[in-house]
Order: structure tokens, then C-alpha cells, then sequence
């Protein structure tokens, strides 16, 4: 918003719990919190100028995607016929970087509070007689008082904003952990593949970051995230490359449900079987990259009120299996952001309602559908009863041989 | 506190009854604290601003050669007649206009007063007075590049002084923005009966159907009064989805842009009036 030709003359505060992140170069090894940049959030980013900084940062881009269940043959295979980058996979902190480079460049606009903490709220009351000021009020922990016509809250998945609104949130804990590493892989290769195998205690996925190193994202049950956690790195290592490559799971009955399912598929559609690739066996992992936080599931009822929005995670939180948690918080900056302007450039108040229920219907549209189809796919892969497998497996296969799908997907 | 009828004696070729209508005073004065209530009496005004501040907007910046598009109607003086809670005054002052916003109903005044007050950009950029148009004509001859009377003229009671004040105060080529309602057989079925008596989309006596102005009716007064008229735009509400939208159709609500002559005291014969012309709109959702 700062960079917005509309904005020249408004003001805008960010209030910033950690302390500020700039980096001119990145240190030799690579942070485990990685996440994957679609295109269209590139995109966003290098609207306001932030992407040229990424690039020049450190981010590896990705051309092909294989998802393939650990209890069949089946796969499915992303990638884009015009050998155009699929997205890209780039550490938080070159992120953080890029962002507090171009606040800088409209520091006159928009005023950064790092390390700063909001301890109360104070919200308008809504009918417009009283006296008292129709704006939000924030009181900071260190005695400061701000007052703003639009509050955003973008506090992550356990929003106090969200909170102190009384918005209400429909929230589910899987009994999943989230164990991410950063590897060192066995030989170099091109790396442009991001693999993703289903097992039944979750999906565990390699995120390219450069040709010799990937970043581990395993969705586990707690207990076996822990497991994973404690022991010694060699065992680490080997349940890793167990995971992608065994085929303890398969079962006869599937394997040739699913062969015949797969031939059929050919005759009806030639061009539909895909090369299966093999993905790469890891060596070692980096000490101490080894974290785990815990996963699940949420929805706000609402994503705005009088003088209030809710964005990303504060908003929808997501399982990471198919990579999009941070994509949908840019779909929600890129859409905020248009109505914001455009109510700037007809003069409204920007806490009014009327843009920001615009901004809400719009967005819930595009999330629900995806948060829902995430939570019914993690759902159907958390199990290895046959009936499920096949239907999965089917269903994969038939998918992966309908290019229009996949293209939406 | 109720402006009754006025002798202006100092209007220079009228000595005649003012603008300003008693009656209809006393039905804004039970609203007064109404207006900025968005979902309530007034909430089709607020969403005319949708289309009236853009119309306003484009208007004036196709007219303009350098601007800011982040306060793009700075320097620009705007008055801002009948402007009862400052509705569209806030917008205006918000893109960067200096406005002036006057009504004859003090507690509207009081009301747009107060709730600019919470904002001090605006607090500085919008001045309100509790005033009719004749009472500011001699301290402001000449001084504003704008003029916009929305949703006023169908309430004044003499309508040719009313264009004739306007032009007083406005700078030469300054434009005059007006929006209202015409006067047929329809806007009396869906203005008064439907809008008024069955939907309470406006509330009920507002209107007085004998008054509603037909845009050439309209026409006809501002260009013998030394203004061009631009452009005439009908304009429709949607009572299901409470917005506005611009039609084809001037038999319910329009809108008119003119330009006041450049040099003093000449009259314009009727000239051509573009009808729908094409209107910029820059990114409104």
C-alpha cells in the first residue's frame, strides 16, 4: 500500500513483533522455513519492487511437481508446457529482507514499530452520534497510543485482532506436526522438481533450494515427529529416503487395480501416461535444522468488520500439503490492496464497509473452495484402507491425464 | 435558527423571495442526526457517491493537465451547496479539494461539523456554514472553480435565482455539477409512491413530485444564464443491491455537468448537448 499512487498522502503504521530483518547477503546455510511462491504472488512482489530483491537474495525456481501415494502406482505430474517456472521456492528470511528493503523506500509513508506488541484495543462503537471518536484505538505495550480509520490484522492462525473483534474462527488441530529440515543431497542434480509422496501418516515433501540442497517439509503425527526430532542424524536420513522410496505400503490388489485402471486410461487417452521420475536420495542433513510445529485447520466467519480485515493467516490457515498457505495471504494483499486504492481514488473512508465487504466476498469465494479441497485431500490420504487407496489412486490417475484439470489445479 | 424567507436586497438585479424553501427545511430537521448512519435514512446517498464522486472526479481531471493521483483535486475550491451532513463534502476533501459546504439547517451543519472533526486532514479542508446561497453571494463573488448542488434543486423554491447565485459565485469556466430528479409520469410512480410510501428507500414527504425538475426544464435555465451545459446522464438506483448505476434514461434521476462562460455577460443560444459521454473510470470496484 505504501507504494501505491493513490496513498501518496495517507499514513500507514506496521506493527512488528519481531525485530527488523535485513540481510545484504544470506549466510552460507540455508534456514529451514521455506515456502513456495506461485507465480501470481511473484508477481505481487515484484509489482511494489520486491521481487528484484529476492532474486537477488537467493530463491530457486521450480519446473516440475510429482505427487505420487505411497500405497499405489498412482502419480501426478505438474508442470507447464511452456518450460515456464511453476514457482519458486524461497526462504522466509530473503523474504523478510526484500519487504523491509522496500518499506524503506516509502519510509516517508509508512511507519515501521518493530519489536512492538499491541496490548489493547479500543473499537468504534458503530451508530454515529456519540462523541467519541469513530476511529480504532490501539494502545502498545510501551504506553503508545495510535489511532487509524483501518486496522488490518495480520497476526498469524491465533490472531489477537481476530479475537478482540469477536470474529469467530471454525478451527480444527490435525494431529499432525509439521517436521522441516534443510538436507544435503547424495550427488547434484538440476533439482527443478518438487516431489511430494503420500504417505499414510502424512505427506512428506523436498523443496528444492539449490542443486545440492533441499529444504524437508514432513506432515507426521506428533508422535513420530518427535521420534524424528530425537534421533541421531544418520537414522534422520534414512527414514527420509525410506519414505520416498519403499514400497512397504503397496499392496497386490492395488497394484493391479491400479495397472488395469492405468491401461485403460491409455487406450482412452495415449497421451495421458506421464514419466515417472525418481526423486533424489538425500546424504545429510544440516545440524540444527531440525524443527517441528504443530498443524491444523482454520477459518474466520468473517474476514472484515467496520474498520477492520483480517489477511492471511489471520483469516484461513491451511495444511501445507499443497503449498499454498502464503500464496493465499498474497491473494488476500493483491485483493485488499485493489479495493483499498480504488476507494482512495473516490474519496471514501477506508474503514468503511462497503469496499471491505467486496474485498471478503471475493476472497472467501477463491479460499473456501481451496482450504475445503486441501482438508478432504489431507483427509482422504491420511488412510491406507483399500477402498480409499483405490479411489485415490483412480482418481489421481484420471487427473493426471486431464490437462484442463490440472491446469486449474 | 430556522432561515425563513429573506428579502436579499443586496442581490443586484432581484429583489425577490430566496432560494431557500421553509417547508422543506422542516422535513430535513428530524433527520439531522441521521446522516451518517450508512445502512439507515440516508443510506442512497451515501451510495450515490459511488457514482457522483467519480462523475465529479473524471470531470475535472480530464479537465486538468497536472495532477497527483494521490490527491488529485488539490487546489481546486469546491462549494458544496445543500450539503447537509457533508456527505459528499468528506469525499471531495478527502481527494484533496478545499470545500465549502453550506445548508440553511444549522443542526445539519452541526452534524457534518462534528464528524469531520474526528479527522484532521479534513477538519482543515472542509469549512462548514449555516447559510443559504444568497447570504454567501457578496462575500464570494467569483471564488469557487466548483459548484455542486446533488439531490437540491427539486427542493428549492426559485429555481432561476438558484442558477443565477450559482454563477455569481463561480469563477469564470468553473463548473457546476447537479444532480436531481426528473419530472414524469414514472419518477412519480417509483420516486414517490414506491421509493417513499412502499420501500422507505427515501423517507416518506421528502419529495414533492410538483417540484422535480425535467432536465430541459434545467437546460434551458443554465444556458440562459451563462452556462454551457457538458453533459446530462441518467442515473439508476438498484433498491435490491442499494446502488447506482449510470443509464441511458433521464425520466428518474440524472445528473448534468456545466461550464460557466468565459467571458462576462454573454448568454449562450441552446446549444447541442453530448448525451452519454463516455465517463473515465479509473479502477472503482
Amino acid at each position: 500500500l505504501g507504494h501505491d499512487i493513490h496513498f501518496h498522502d495517507k499514513k500507514i503504521a506496521l506493527l512488528e513483533a519481531g525485530p527488523r530483518k535485513d540481510y545484504d547477503h544470506m549466510p552460507d546455510s540455508y534456514s529451514n522455513r521455506v515456502s513456495s511462491i506461485s507465480p501470481g504472488s511473484a508477481t505481487l512482489l515484484s509489482s511494489f519492487g520486491a521481487w528484484d530483491h529476492v532474486c537477488s537474495l537467493r530463491l530457486k525456481p521450480f519446473r516440475r511437481m510429482q505427487v505420487w501415494d505411497a500405497c499405489s502406482e498412482a502419480l501426478i505430474i505438474f508442470e507447464k508446457d511452456d518450460l515456464d517456472d511453476m514457482g519458486y521456492i524461497v526462504e522466509n528470511d530473503v523474504i523478510m529482507s526484500a519487504l523491509t528493503k522496500q518499506l524503506d523506500a516509502v519510509a516517508d509513508r509508512v511507519e515501521v514499530f518493530y519489536s512492538s506488541r499491541a496490548v489493547g484495543y479500543t473499537w468504534p462503537l458503530p451508530s454515529h452520534s456519540c462523541d467519541t471518536s469513530p476511529w480504532v484505538q490501539i494502545e502498545l505495550a510501551d504506553g503508545r497510543r495510535l489511532h487509524t480509520k483501518l486496522l488490518i490484522g495480520a497476526d498469524g492462525h491465533n490472531s489477537i485482532v481476530r479475537k478482540e473483534a469477536e470474529i469467530k474462527n471454525i478451527e480444527h488441530q490435525y494431529d499432525q506436526s509439521a517436521v522441516v529440515a534443510t538436507l544435503h543431497l547424495s550427488e547434484a542434480t538440476d533439482n527443478n522438481v518438487a516431489w511430494q509422496r503420500f504417505l499414510p501418516t502424512g505427506p512428506i515433501a523436498l523443496l528444492p533450494l539449490s542443486d545440492t540442497a533441499s529444504s524437508l517439509v514432513w506432515s507426521t503425527s506428533h508422535e513420530h515427529a518427535s521420534e524424528l526430532l530425537a534421533m541421531d542424524e544418520e537414522s534422520f536420513v534414512d527414514s527420509i529416503n525410506s519414505a520416498f522410496w519403499s514400497n512397504i505400503n503397496h499392496s497386490d490388489f492395488i497394484d493391479t487395480a491400479g495397472a488395469m485402471f492405468r491401461s485403460a486410461l491409455s487406450f482412452l487417452k495415449p497421451s495421458g501416461a506421464a514419466v515417472r521420475q525418481l526423486p533424489p536420495s538425500v546424504a545429510k542433513v544440516d545440524p540444527e535444522s531440525r524443527a517441528m510445529f504443530p498443524l491444523g485447520m482454520g477459518h474466520a466467519t468473517e474476514y472484515v468488520q467496520h474498520r477492520v480485515a483480517l489477511i492471511g493467516d489471520a483469516a484461513h490457515r491451511v495444511h501445507p500439503l499443497a503449498g499454498q498457505g502464503v500464496n493465499l495471504g498474497f491473494g488476500d494483499i493483491a485483493c485488499l490492496a485493489h479495493h483499498l486504492s480504488a476507494a482512495a481514488f473516490n474519496g471514501s473512508d477506508l474503514g468503511s464497509l462497503k469496499h471491505l465487504l467486496k474485498f471478503e466476498t471475493e476472497r472467501q469465494r477463491h479460499n473456501v473452495s481451496l482450504i475445503a479441497a486441501t482438508d478432504v485431500l489431507k483427509r482422504l490420504y491420511s488412510t491406507s484402507l483399500a477402498p480409499l487407496v483405490l479411489l485415490r489412486t483412480w482418481g489421481l490417475q484420471v487427473t493426471n491425464s486431464l490437462p484442463p484439470v490440472k491446469v486449474r489445479i | 435558527q430556522l432561515s425563513l424567507f429573506r428579502l436579499t436586497v443586496k442581490v443586484p438585479f432581484r429583489t425577490s423571495h430566496s432560494s431557500v424553501d421553509s417547508k422543506e427545511i422542516k422535513k430535513f430537521q428530524l433527520l439531522a442526526h441521521k446522516w451518517w448512519d450508512e445502512e439507515g435514512e440516508y443510506s442512497a446517498l451515501h451510495s450515490m457517491n459511488d457514482i457522483r464522486v467519480p462523475f465529479i472526479r473524471d470531470t475535472l481531471l480530464s479537465m486538468r493537465s497536472n495532477y497527483h493521483p494521490g490527491n488529485p483535486l488539490s487546489g481546486v475550491k469546491i462549494l458544496d451547496i445543500g450539503c447537509g451532513g457533508g456527505l459528499l463534502s468528506e469525499p471531495l476533501g478527502r481527494l484533496g479539494a478545499s470545500v465549502t459546504g453550506i445548508d440553511p439547517l444549522e443542526d445539519n451543519i452541526r452534524t457534518a461539523d462534528r464528524h469531520k472533526s474526528f479527522d484532521p486532514v479534513l477538519a482543515k479542508r472542509i469549512q462548514y456554514k449555516s447559510s443559504s446561497l444568497e447570504e454567501i453571494v457578496e462575500e464570494s463573488m467569483e471564488t469557487f472553480d466548483v459548484i455542486v448542488a446533488s439531490e437540491v434543486v427539486e427542493h428549492v423554491a426559485d429555481l432561476e435565482t438558484f442558477i443565477r447565485c450559482c454563477s455569481q459565485v463561480l469563477k469564470p469556466e468553473g463548473s457546476l455539477f447537479i444532480t436531481t430528479i426528473n419530472r414524469t409520469q414514472l419518477s412519480y410512480v417509483l420516486g414517490i409512491v414506491v421509493a417513499e410510501k412502499i420501500m422507505g428507500i427515501v423517507p416518506e414527504g421528502t419529495h414533492e413530485w410538483e417540484k422535480f425538475v425535467p432536465p430541459e426544464e434545467l437546460e434551458h435555465l443554465l444556458e440562459s444564464n451563462g452556462f454551457s451545459v457538458k453533459t446530462v446522464n441518467g442515473m439508476l438506483y438498484n433498491p435490491l443491491s442499494g446502488s447506482w448505476s449510470w443509464t441511458e434514461s433521464t425520466s428518474l434521476n440524472y445528473a448534468v455537468h456545466a461550464v460557466k462562460s468565459g467571458t462576462l455577460g454573454q448568454t449562450d443560444a441552446p446549444s447541442e448537448t453530448d448525451m452519454q459521454q463516455p465517463l473515465a473510470t479509473a479502477g472503482t470496484a
